[in-house]
């Protein structure tokens, strides 16, 4: 035992109630998580703690508090921004906002859109729906971060990995060996996204765990690469071939950029079309 | 029409469609806030009338929090309004005792009784109400508005510790309020 272990047993029991907070509602980080976990799996009081704590987090997250505002204040507020057109507001599944005339700003040519498309673009605009579906990913990716829950079927082959997907999802999620690259292949997930089942499949950089999610097209499309933070979490979203590939570590982004970039080479060998 | 009457329509256009999809969200902190659905809706349609007006100094990235924190603005002008026209309550003593009890007491009931029945949704919402201002602030724009504890730091304009320990606080103080009410239910 090292000694970083001996200090997570010793953690003060009297100070865990934030952290134990923080662990529910996700907002520590990998390592940190996983010390807490470790202490409370060694700690009754504070198991219990935990229980209580995550009961009341699911009693309220559930109990559906969030009120529709009413449409009578929807057509007063309406009325009072100074519009005068009889313009709909779309239902806010399909609102796309100002995403269209936020690059519209630019004269875009062709080339450089192709350029624009296929460099890395950091974004700070995304679609509600977008951004619902990356903080998805990343609660997915949190939840595969407590204990069992990280592997289906463990292996470093990728000739074991992808068959272990067939049937189980209607999609065949690539899986690649980047082991010489420095990407260890533990193995694959199902886990659900957005209400859908999704591939995951599992990475290790050095003591660091990435999941890549896989699935068919989540949401609305776009062409563009781009890799945010959500909760301390780097997220690299692209999309390919008709699939959508989120990548979640908590590596540095230009690690997790590295990892996108040869997993998007070694589906495309060069020579092959 | 002027270039300056359509950048004018493009600058409504846009708020609209980047800050109405939150309404929800705004309606529900307001009723929280002001705990009753004329005044929330009053603070409601103020917020976004503020938030056209400043929407110029807007600079992003995340609409729902900047929409929160002008709406926690409204409902508190509000509350100062009405404490000058009216007797003041001191709610901050009563904050200020609940911020130091200590966060767990052990609890006072069995297990079994401890479980929390999904079904109660109105017993849950009452505690939620019931919560002090800062706690109930707190726990709303995580639970409900599903904020990021950097958020809602920067919405109610604390730093993320006493984010931190408000909710462990919320959730502690609805958990012993839930054995009382349990307790009670025949």
């Amino acid at each position: 035992m090292n000694s970083r272990d001996s200090e997570i047993l010793t953690m003060n029991c009297s100070d865990s109630e934030i952290l134990l907070n923080a662990l529910i509602d996700g907002e520590l980080d990998a390592g940190h998580a996983r010390d807490v976990e470790k202490h409370v799996a060694a700690c009754p009081t504070c198991a219990a703690k935990l229980t209580e704590f995550r009961e009341m987090h699911d009693a309220v997250s559930g109990a559906g508090l969030k009120m529709a505002a009413p449409a009578h204040l929807r057509s007063r507020i309406e009325k009072a921004l100074p519009l005068p057109s009889a313009r709909v507001v779309a239902p806010r599944k399909f609102l796309q906002p100002s995403r269209r005339s936020f690059f519209g700003g630019f004269a875009v040519g062709t080339a450089l859109s192709a350029a624009l498309a296929a460099s890395l673009v950091l974004t700070v605009v995304g679609t509600d729906q977008q951004q619902t579906i990356a903080n998805e990913v990343v609660s997915a990716h949190i939840r595969s971060l407590q204990a069992g829950h990280l592997i289906d079927v463990e292996t470093s082959d990728q000739h074991t990995v992808k068959p272990w997907f067939n049937g189980k999802l209607d999609v065949a999620p690539p899986v690649v060996d980047l082991t010489a690259q420095g990407f260890r292949l533990l193995g694959g997930r199902l886990d659900y996204i957005d209400g859908e089942s999704v591939a995951s499949v599992v990475y290790q950089r050095r003591k660091h765990i990435i999941n890549l999610f896989v699935a068919q097209r989540l949401g609305a499309s776009h062409a563009s690469t781009r890799i945010e933070a959500i909760q301390g979490y780097n997220v690299r979203h692209w999309s390919e071939a008709g699939l959508d590939f989120w990548a979640v570590s908590d590596i540095a982004p230009d690690e997790l950029n590295e990892f996108g970039q040869m997993m998007v080479a070694a589906l495309h060998p060069a020579g092959s079309s | 029409m002027t270039g300056d009457d359509n950048g004018e329509r493009d600058r409504a256009r846009r708020f609209r469609d980047a800050a109405l999809p939150y309404l929800d969200d705004v309606y529900s902190l307001a009723r929280y806030l002001m705990r009753n659905p004329a005044d929330a809706e009053d603070a409601a349609q103020e917020c976004y009338v503020r938030a056209l007006r400043h929407f110029d100094s807007y600079r992003g990235p995340e609409m729902k929090p900047w929409l929160l924190t002008i709406l926690r603005n409204v409902c508190n002008a509000e509350f100062a309004r009405r404490r000058k026209q009216e007797t003041p309550t001191d709610f901050s003593e009563q904050e200020t005792a609940a911020e130091e009890l200590p966060i767990w007491q052990e609890p006072t009931s069995s297990p079994e009784t401890t479980m929390v029945r999904r079904q109660d949704d109105d017993t849950i919402r009452r505690l939620v109400a019931a919560l002090p201002q800062p706690f109930r602030e707190a726990i709303v724009l995580r639970e409900i508005n599903d904020l990021s504890y950097q958020e809602i730091a920067e919405v109610a304009g604390v730093p993320v510790g006493t984010v931190m320990s408000r909710l462990a606080r919320a959730r502690s103080m609805l958990r012993t309020a839930w054995n009382g009410a349990e307790g009670a239910t025949p």
